[in-house]
């Protein structure tokens, strides 16, 4: 019964891609629609409080990746590590257009800010880091592998490309089980030239999924310029062959990446298929804790820095906007405590028990 | 020593010490010295000179055509591969860590392994596919594994694991001159020192370690031939990589008279050293990181059975990973260390 509804659900999604946009076969097919509707208003219309709120989260995540920086100087965290240092308006500004228990989310092995921009609690992440019994995957996942059923976080992969064809499933499942979620997929611009992404696309596009796949591009795979791995090198086009509409997005600025987000879900919401969109940013450290960095200048990072940090963009508009700095100070001092408290916690956890190694391999112990 | 010993060192030129990963880096600059169409290729091995430096100068040395970047695609980075070998090239493609040749994994086991059969050797893909693996860096289930056993279940591959930077210049070479296919394994827990698996003591360089002792110039350490590392008549302990370190070490520690073999290559494999020195011994441990359902070892401890059956003293025993993925936590834990592989050769003993 439940395979015969599979099928079906597999066999109607090419006619319902037809139906939902009858000329996308026509000329009228514009890959640049998204795009178009995106720069007659590209910013989100924020209050003060609610720049505030982003603002608080784009910083815990920068606070809380100064600190796992720190443990891992400390040798308290060991093996791989990839801060998110730089990107944080990405995350926070696309996830706070998601609905929480509805839409689900995947990503990469640099995931740490966007389990914090889901609210998902630093300590057990922090403790994650650390291998701890009380880290959310009891130790046995690390930095890059982490998950979260409560909030449809899919984790967390190490091996890159590999959480775009899974969130291919997701998406279908939202479908299948008409549950109006959506789900985001986040890659970065080397995961980009990994052959199953392009398998996904078209999966994708041709069974009509809701699906927002998300190329955060922040200039480098490890040690390679975009421009030395990338023949297309704009990737929000990379869809094109498969007839998903691209966004390209400036990603170091929160309010802009939320209202490309509220652009890019409706048109998937509304049943239209998937948006494939680019995200401009930059990560301010290394690849991950053992990067020397030589493949770029101190200049290069300094003027990103300087220029188009995203935290200190907002802040310069919410204190233009009339908060007080002392409030500003205040906030972030609560933050580092809270980011100071997970440490403790994370160091002060029990590793977890030798027994652990054998759990959770299969349903049953074996 | 013995002969296999022998046999294998009849190298030229002088020597010095270097690490794994320099003796790589040297075989590497022989053979694009040597031979026009050796071509390197990898993420991040050009411009950066790779992960653990193992392509360090190659690129400013040979050039950009003969030592490039690739995207981060390995299925298309073995598949160009293949078909540079078929074309007559001769690519030696890096794949960063050993667990992320899966996606390349459909390109080796239809393609590269299965060419010359099926085109009665009008076509072959002479490929070195180079890839460090193992655990023991914290490197959690994707960057430590040792997949070997995928590898030398297919027909048409050949599988090579140094445990010495001697070795690995020497097999590296003839891995790269051979005519098959070959997917040569670097046991990166020992890249710049003979890791024995005591984590909590100081670790050693190979500087000053006799295998480190590595000729200049063109030399090969021939495919299918193990290394006696030490010669014995307790036991016979076979392993590969990084657990012949760990192997030595305990049964230096423990004063037993073990004969360790090195295997160097799993396939093709010197089954008769070992069916020499097993006859010998009547007792044999297997040592291997990787999990142990289907393990390369559950293959050596068939054939051992079926070949010295008579002369074993007690039933093989294995030493292996645990049949889990690699935690991130409990590394130690989870390596087969000397504790592990002291009670494996207690209880052999005692049998
Ligand atoms: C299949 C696979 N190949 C290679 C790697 C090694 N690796 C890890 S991250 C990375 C770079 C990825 O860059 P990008 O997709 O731009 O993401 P970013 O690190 O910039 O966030 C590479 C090559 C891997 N983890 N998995
Ligand atoms: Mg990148």
């Amino acid at each position: 019964m439940k395979s015969a509804s599979v099928e079906s659900a597999a066999a109607s999604a090419p006619s319902d891609k037809n139906s939902a946009s009858e000329d996308s076969a026509g000329e009228n097919f514009e890959l640049r629609s998204l795009q178009d509707r995106f720069s007659e208003s590209s910013r989100f219309d924020a209050d003060s409080d609610y720049l505030l709120h982003l603002y608080e989260q784009m910083l815990l995540i920068r606070r809380f990746e100064e600190k796992a920086g720190q443990l891992y100087g400390l040798g308290l965290i060991g093996g791989f590590c990839h801060l998110y240092i730089g990107q944080e308006a990405v995350a926070v500004g696309l996830q706070s257009a998601l609905q929480e228990g509805k839409d689900s989310v995947i990503t990469g092995y640099r995931d740490h800010g966007h389990m914090l921009a889901y609210g998902i609690d630093p300590k057990i992440i922090m403790a994650e880091l650390t291998g701890r019994q009380a880290g959310i995957s009891h130790g046995k996942g690390g930095s890059m592998h982490m998950f979260s059923t409560e909030h449809a976080f899919y984790g967390g992969h190490g091996i890159v490309g590999a959480q775009v064809s899974l969130g291919g499933g997701l998406a279908f499942g939202h479908k299948y089980r008409g549950d109006g979620g959506i789900c985001l997929a986040y890659f970065g611009d080397g995961a980009a030239n990994q052959g199953q992404v392009y398998e996904t696309f078209n999966m994708a596009s041709l069974w009509n999924l809701p699906i927002v796949f998300v190329v955060e591009n922040n200039e480098y795979a490890m040690g390679t310029a975009v421009k030395r791995s990338s023949a297309e090198t704009e990737f929000y086009r990379r869809g094109t062959a498969f007839r998903i509409p691209g966004m390209k997005v400036n990603g170091m600025d929160v309010l802009e990446v939320r209202q490309a987000a509220e652009v890019a879900f409706a048109h998937v919401r509304e049943g239209n298929g998937p948006v494939l969109m680019e995200l401009n940013t930059y990560r301010y450290r290394g690849h991950s804790m053992s990067d020397p960095a030589k493949y770029r200048t101190r200049e290069e990072v300094q003027n990103m820095r300087e220029n188009s940090d995203p935290i200190e963009g907002a802040k310069a508009e919410l204190i233009k906007m009339g908060i007080d700095e002392e409030k500003l100070k205040d906030i972030d001092k609560r933050i580092r405590a809270q980011v100071a408290e997970a440490a403790d916690f994370a160091e002060s956890s029990p590793l977890p028990d030798a027994s652990e190694l054998y759990t959770d391999v299969l349903v049953e112990s074996y | 020593m013995s002969e296999v010993e022998s046999i294998s060192r009849t190298p030229a030129g002088d020597t010095r010490d270097l690490t794994m990963i320099e003796a790589i880096n040297e075989a590497l600059d022989i053979m694009l010295e040597r031979d026009p169409d050796v071509i390197l290729l990898g993420e991040d091995i050009g411009y950066f000179g790779g992960v653990f430096r193992a392509t360090a100068g190659l690129q400013e040395k040979h050039g950009k055509t003969r030592v490039f970047d690739t995207p981060i695609s390995e299925c298309g980075i073995i598949g160009v591969a293949v078909g540079m070998g078929a074309y007559g090239l001769r690519p030696v493609p890096e794949i960063q860590f050993a667990d992320y040749i899966y996606p390349g994994l459909d390109q080796l086991v239809s393609e590269a392994a299965r060419l010359r059969y099926r085109s009665a050797a009008e076509f072959i893909a002479p490929m070195t596919v180079r890839t460090p693996f193992g655990g023991g860096i914290f490197g959690g289930q994707t960057h430590s594994q040792s997949p070997e056993a995928l590898f030398t279940h297919v027909a048409g591959l050949k599988t090579v694991v140094p445990s010495t930077p001697y070795d690995a210049k020497g097999l590296l070479i003839a891995a790269i001159e051979d005519n098959d296919p070959v997917i040569f394994f670097e046991p990166k827990r020992i890249y710049n020192g003979p890791f024995d698996g005591y984590y909590d003591q100081p670790t050693r360089p190979w500087k000053g370690h006799p295998d480190a002792h590595v000729p200049e110039g063109h030399y090969t350490v021939s495919l299918g031939q193990a290394r006696i590392v030490r010669a014995g008549d307790a036991l016979t302990v076979l392993a590969y990589g990084t657990m012949v370190h760990v192997a030595e070490a305990v049964c230096r520690q423990k004063a037993v008279d073990a004969e360790i073999i090195d295997l160097r290559t799993l396939v093709p494999l010197d089954i008769e050293a070992i069916e020499k020195s097993v006859r010998k011994t009547g007792r044999c441990l297997i040592v291997h990181e990787a999990t142990r359902t289907s393990g390369f070892g559950a293959e050596l401890s068939a054939l051992v059975t079926e070949r010295c059956f008579y002369h074993l003293e007690a039933p093989v025993e294995r030493v292996t990973g645990f049949d889990t993925p690699y935690p991130h936590s409990l590394e130690w834990a989870y390596f087969p260390g000397p504790v592990r592989v002291g009670e494996g050769i207690d209880k052999l003993l005692s049998e």
